[in-house]
């Protein structure tokens, strides 16, 4: 066993908001660094024991199993209800859903939209790889143009199936967000700004200052069938172009805020 | 307290927050709306918490979520709106939280209309929902016994972590009259042990419907088996009426057994020995007690407002002992007491050979009758 001597300065472990089970995640998923931002915001705000997650059907299905905080799973889609339902009878709690691009952006359109329109004092992390991982690799909403799925054999034609959706610049016009961003997770530089991002979601949330989401483009080698690292380059060749990085809505309050 | 001129789905909103509903959540639908006003004007006072939700779908699973954090949370609906709960139903059913719904039912299927129905009965006596759950089913008569019901249905769904139905009609949703409600009770002020608040100086708790192993989600269902058995044993509710010396035995839930309680009296007005027997808990059922009924009584009568849903359940536990016949009016039209009452004359002078289903016999004479335009 290792120990650690006396002189040496401890500067990496494993946040304490995570739980130390072994993910199921595919080599080169993105889900776990996106975990992991949460896991040390959480911390680094001291808010993990009034935080409780909601977790998605999809891919991180058992992500209540990964975090070391109180947890809900929730029917597909409706994560945003369910935290709607929770954050309204517990107003002091930190109340988040953590959802991938089929469950937000297709069957959960409509709860999403009317929690950013109510204004719910809730943070949302989307993960959006453009594919539902856990079904297999089937055309989602944020699918790109041309890409093949196993729904979209020849190439998601918009002709037929219509346009990837965009939902930080479709939520950024809601009134009642308060802070919509996209990043995304395909390199160092980038997962830092998605942690800075992640934080100010949270502080969003915690000055009750409305709907917070960042959305954060990640990879799904498994199903693009690519590599590990390939997968992270066709996020920044690919996946950027379509969905541009960038702040689409920070309330002043947010702005001025440095953390 | 004194009793009060009250319409039912305003009484029924303000018998839950006395019970302390600390969370409701609903969509506009007639004939249930009432309720939720209610609830918009009253919750926000009180301090608790009310959203008028996107849609059904989305209120379900906002009651979900605050069940999940142990405070009594509850909605109201009618038929259609309650179809679109079903997702959520199922998922609050298999993560064992309690929550309370009112079904004010109405007539369907469909669109259907805003006329009031017992077309549900299947979808809400037999769970509904996807999976193997078993939920409580509760039936008033009038706006009183709806009000004392609401209390109880959060009380049971705290006890057994379970869903309770209750399941009134537009008739009892829209009708005025006298009805007294119950004090206000104190709020909860402790979460129960099982409940999502954070994990605060504990372990963290997750709540869900997720068994991936199949053998998990076997000895889950056989736990909800098992609770659903001891609710068998301990809650069944009835009311009787006239049941005594009854040779015939008039069966009927809701505004249908209200109804039918009428012709009951008129007929013994004129000597014949007919009681009612009224299942308050549609789920679990009285089945024992119709079991009795069926050894003491010629013949039995079912009264429905629909094509004969709770008949099936009432020959499968009548076994051919004694022969059942069927009243029903349906799509939205409440019966008559003089419908019921010439029903009960039918049955005592020249009662059916039962040579046919009775569900089929009740349709010849039916067709008569709305032909008539009866």
């Amino acid at each position: 066993m290792l120990t650690k001597p006396a002189d040496a300065e401890l500067i990496y472990q494993r946040p304490e908001s995570l739980s130390g089970v072994a993910t199921h995640y595919c080599p080169g998923c993105t889900h776990g660094i996106a975990h992991r931002l949460v896991a040390e915001v959480l911390d680094e705000m001291g808010i993990r024991e009034k935080t409780i997650g909601v977790a998605p059907v999809g891919c991180s299905v058992f992500a209540y199993k990964y975090f070391f905080s109180d947890y809900v799973e929730a029917a597909h889609g409706r994560a945003p209800a369910m935290a709607t339902g929770i954050k309204r009878v517990l107003p002091d709690r930190t109340i988040y859903t953590y959802q991938g691009d089929g469950d937000l952006a297709s069957i959960g359109m409509a709860e999403i939209m009317h929690a950013a329109a109510r204004g719910e004092n809730i943070t949302v992390i989307f993960i959006n790889n453009a594919i539902y991982g856990m079904t297999g690799g089937q055309m989602a909403p944020t699918t790109l143009p041309g890409m093949k799925t196993t729904s979209s054999p020849l190439g998601r034609d918009v002709e037929l199936a219509g346009f990837p959706i965009r939902m930080a610049e479709i939520l950024a016009n809601m009134d009642g967000a308060g802070y919509i961003v996209r990043r995304s997770l395909h390199n160092p530089a980038n997962i830092r700004k998605a942690k800075k991002a992640i934080r100010l979601a949270f502080e969003t949330q915690e000055r009750n200052l409305g709907f917070s989401m960042v959305e954060l483009l990640s990879s799904c080698p498994t199903n693009w069938k690519l590599t590990p690292n390939e997968a992270l380059k066709f996020v920044g060749e690919h996946m950027v172009p379509v969905f541009p990085l960038g702040d689409y809505k920070v309330i002043p309050e947010i702005a001025d805020l440095k953390v | 307290m004194a009793k009060h001129l009250l319409k039912g789905n305003e009484a029924f909103a303000e018998a839950a927050i006395r019970a302390g509903c600390e969370g409701f959540f609903g969509y506009p639908i007639t004939p249930s709306t009432e309720f939720l006003e209610h609830m918009a004007k009253r919750m926000p006072e009180l301090g608790r918490a009310f959203v008028q939700a996107e849609s059904e779908v989305a209120a379900i699973n906002m009651v979900y979520g605050a069940a999940c954090t142990g405070k009594r949370a509850m909605t109201a609906s009618s038929s259609p709106g309650i179809s679109l709960m079903m997702e959520g139903i199922s998922y609050i059913a298999g993560t064992e939280v309690p929550a309370v719904i009112i079904n004010v039912m109405r007539g369907g299927p469909g669109l259907g209309n805003i006329a009031p129905s017992q077309g549900d009965y299947f979808q809400m006596v037999k769970g509904g929902g996807h999976g193997d759950y078993f939920p409580i089913v509760l039936a008033p008569a009038s706006v009183q016994e709806a009000i004392d019901q609401i209390g109880l249905a959060f009380d049971l769904a705290d006890k057994y972590r379970s869903i309770v139905h209750v399941i009134a009609d537009g008739n009892i949703g829209q009708m005025m009259e006298p009805a007294e409600l119950p004090p206000m009770r104190e709020l909860r002020k402790e979460p129960p042990d099982w409940a999502v608040t954070g994990a605060r100086g504990r372990k963290p708790r997750f709540l869900s419907s997720i068994y991936i192993d199949p053998v998990d989600q076997e000895v889950t269902d056989i736990r909800l088996l098992r609770r659903w058995m001891e609710i068998e044993k301990h809650e069944v509710r009835y009311k009787e009426h006239f049941m005594k010396d009854a040779e015939i035995a008039v069966i009927g839930f809701g505004t249908a057994g209200r109804v039918a309680s009428s012709a009951v009296n008129l007929a013994r007005e004129e000597g014949i020995k007919v009681g009612l027997f009224r299942p308050i808990t549609l789920a679990p059922f009285p089945k024992k007690e119709v079991e009795t009924i069926s050894r003491q009584v010629k013949r039995i009568l079912v009264v429905e407002m629909n094509t004969g849903m709770m008949l099936e359940d009432i020959t499968n536990i009548v076994q051919g002992r004694v022969p059942v016949e069927f009243y029903g009016r349906l799509g939205g039209v409440t019966p008559f007491p003089d419908e019921i009452l010439d029903e009960i004359r039918r049955v005592r002078n020249n009662p059916s050979d039962n040579s046919k289903y009775a569900r089929e016999e009740w349709l010849d004479r039916l067709e008569n009758i709305i032909q008539g335009g009866g």
